[in-house]
């Protein structure tokens, strides 16, 4: 490693002041209402972090993510609706104790993939494994084989859209395009009530700073370096004799577990999972909010998913029509003009002077500063 | 799955649903042919070529509307002046958009994908801002209603007919223009060694411009074509862009053949799939197989053998 700390300076800021919007500012000033929607954002900001690893460091870029988000999200759905259609609530079916989609679609029993999502538990387990066992398989097959850049991008996107037909056209199990929705409790807790989503939402906050934490700590060991390396020149990374397929598959496969993690907070926070945020036009949403942050930032990530969907709601609210027009106008411009996105902005124009004024108050304070870490024994910066 | 059947009713089952395979087939060589020549001969992802054929659907329908009000007695012959300015109109755009964008990406194919993707969204709105949200279907001429009865239990409608001999036309043409014609041998020759070609004297950027219109425009005359067969609305592209890109993948890019082979497989697979089973299933069961197969086998039913 080069650098031994786990943050430098501007890393440490940037951690700092996000922490300090998302769990003091953001709750401080805005209502349930407006909270429980930056909580929605946040989910796809696991999603662009995801992205960041793969995309960004490892170059390869999966129009596919919604798929394990979706994942994510349906594995917790379908144990909350395991939950909400208990023999009690569901008398009035003509098969109680199953969810009332199966119900409506003449399904008489449990289907067997249903059983262990009975447990909360074996739920979490399948909401970590699942996605990343699908991910390892498609990496496997597609990495070893050499296939990657445009190919990969086109068929994780065919993959994309065969999910959505699937669970389209399964309604009896997966309760078709209305997805499952009525969701109530969380082993007796009540997930719907303004309480309750405040908690979710700081719960939420809490685990996407331990992936942010977890996607730094990748980044900095050599791990991360090759994966840079991998993107410049592959070639000579596998000369120098690393198997690189293995490391896509590593990066693909933890994009697919964040990408999952956000799809189960998306439940636990909206109440309701739907093939909507499954297929092709998703996924390839999520992509451009990694590229808004800018695709080498790990907070840039949170941001331009932040930015992005801020926009959305508020374009779409106010004007619909627009915001086709905008999200179209933003692909094109962060490709042509902003190819580091927000990111590079930050980096070009503000941090110089950031980082000008830090070297003129430490050259200011360095006597002092020299004084103090002699007297604390520790290292002066 | 087929016990219910006689082996005649099982005989005309295959015919019917393999001539609407071939229907799905035309549609799918027409959209194929323009995007294996972006995308094959010039590695170019473009996420807009769903949003270039219903333009052409749409200059069609405008055409068709507009010989209805001002010029009824020529009406039938209609067709072949809505192809035409489809082609224009299409391969107009698509000009103009290698000129503002697509040429300043080329070295970066990942972005031209998130870049046309942005501008297929852009057209899908201003589609729905000009002409509506809701679809429109142009009026067939007469001859083209109705339809053929080949046998007892068979009938196949005049509109597919016309659509599969227009395919087969186009086909021709492309194929000629890419192998025979001077202009193709340049793109080829762009193609396999850029830098190769600009010193012989090729103008490489004139090339480029010419073949991504030529893919564009066929992708409007795949528009018009697709009017005869079916309504069209904003998104109606949107629906066919994944089908198509994996139809040139699967026939392996490059090669013209290796299309229209692929194309042919996966729309037979799907129509007759389709009858015994729901459509949605038919679809999953079809890609499913198509990316399977793409795994086992990256480059494609035929790979072009070039040195790189």
């Amino acid at each position: 490693m080069i650098n031994s700390r786990f943050f430098n300076r501007s890393e440490l800021l940037g951690f700092l002041s996000l922490l300090l919007l998302l769990a003091v500012i953001l709750p401080l000033f805005l209502d349930v209402f407006r909270l429980n929607l930056v909580a929605k954002y946040l989910t796809y900001a696991f999603v662009a972090l995801g992205l960041v690893m793969c995309w960004g460091y490892g170059g390869i870029l999966s129009l596919g993510q919604g798929v394990f988000f979706g994942l994510g999200g349906y594995c917790m759905a379908m144990f909350l609706k395991l939950e909400a259609s208990s023999v009690a609530n569901t008398k009035i079916q003509s098969t109680p104790g199953i969810p009332d989609f199966m119900d409506w679609n003449q399904i008489t029993s449990l289907p067997m993939f249903w059983k262990p999502f009975h447990s909360l538990t074996l739920t979490i387990i399948a909401i970590l494994v699942v996605p990343t066992l699908l991910a390892f398989i498609i990496g496997a097959a597609m990495f070893k084989r050499r296939v990657g850049g445009v190919y990969f991008a086109i068929i994780t996107q065919a993959i994309a859209a065969i999910a959505t037909i699937l669970i389209i056209g399964q309604q009896g199990y997966t309760g078709g395009i209305n997805g499952m929705t009525d969701l109530r409790t969380l082993n007796g807790w009540d997930i719907r009530t303004d309480h309750a989503k405040v908690i979710l939402y700081f719960f939420e906050v809490f685990v996407l700073f331990a992936c942010i934490i977890t996607a730094q700590f990748i980044r900095l060991t050599k791990l991360g370096r090759i994966l840079v390396a991998m993107r410049e020149q592959e070639d000579r990374v596998r000369f120098s004799g690393y198997s690189v397929a293995n490391f896509k598959i590593f990066a693909f496969c933890a994009a697919a577990m964040f990408a999952a993690i956000g799809g189960a907070m998306f439940t636990l926070q909206i109440g309701f999972m739907s093939p909507s945020f499954v297929g092709i036009v998703p996924s390839i949403e999520m992509v451009i909010y990694t590229a808004v942050g800018g695709r080498m930032s790990i907070f840039g990530a949170v941001y331009g998913t932040l930015l992005v969907n801020y926009a959305k709601t508020m374009l779409s609210e106010s004007f619909p029509e627009l915001w086709l027009f905008g999200l179209g106008g933003l692909f094109i411009a962060v490709v042509l003009f902003f190819p580091n996105g927000l990111s590079g902005i930050w980096r070009d124009h503000v941090a110089r002077h950031i980082d000008r004024l830090i070297a003129m108050r430490s050259s200011k304070s360095k006597k002092a500063w020299a004084i103090k870490s002699a007297a604390d024994g520790a290292p002066a910066e | 799955m087929f016990g219910d059947y006689s082996i005649g009713d099982l005989g005309a089952i295959f015919a019917m649903q393999g001539f609407a395979g071939l229907i799905l087939f035309s549609v799918y060589v027409l959209m194929a042919l323009g995007l294996a020549i972006i995308f094959g001969q010039m590695g170019v992802i473009n996420m807009a070529h769903g949003e270039f054929m219903i333009l052409g659907a749409y200059v069609t329908w405008l055409t068709s509307s507009f010989f209805q009000s001002h010029l009824p007695s020529l009406f039938s012959g209609y067709f072949f002046v809505a192809m035409i300015l489809a082609f224009i109109a299409s391969g107009a755009l698509g000009m103009l958009v290698e000129w503002g964008l697509i040429r300043h990406l080329y070295k970066r194919p990942l972005d031209t994908l998130l870049a046309t993707w942005g501008l297929s969204l852009i057209l899908q709105q201003a589609y729905r801002s000009v002409f509506g949200a809701r679809e429109v279907g142009v009026e067939l001429p007469q001859w083209m209603m109705g339809s053929k009865q080949v046998t007892d239990t068979i009938e196949v409608p005049i509109n597919g007919i016309f659509v599969m001999v227009l395919t087969l036309g186009i086909t021709m043409v492309v194929a000629y223009i890419m192998y025979k014609s001077r202009w193709g041998r340049q793109v080829r020759a762009v193609v396999q060694n850029r830098v190769m070609a600009g010193a012989v004297g090729i103008n490489t950027e004139k090339v480029d411009r010419y073949t991504f219109g030529l893919g564009c425009g066929i992708a409007g005359i795949a528009g018009s074509a697709f009017t005869m067969i079916g309504s069209t609305g904003p998104t109606s592209g949107q629906l066919y862009i994944v089908d198509t890109f994996l139809v040139v993948v699967f026939g392996g890019a490059a090669s013209l053949f290796g299309t229209i082979a692929s194309a042919f497989t996966i729309s037979q697979a799907q129509s007759t799939m389709e009858f015994f089973m729901s459509g949605s299933m038919a679809k999953v069961l079809t890609l499913l197989t198509i990316v399977a197969i793409l795994m086992i086998r990256p480059q494609g039913l035929f790979a072009l053998k070039v040195r790189k």
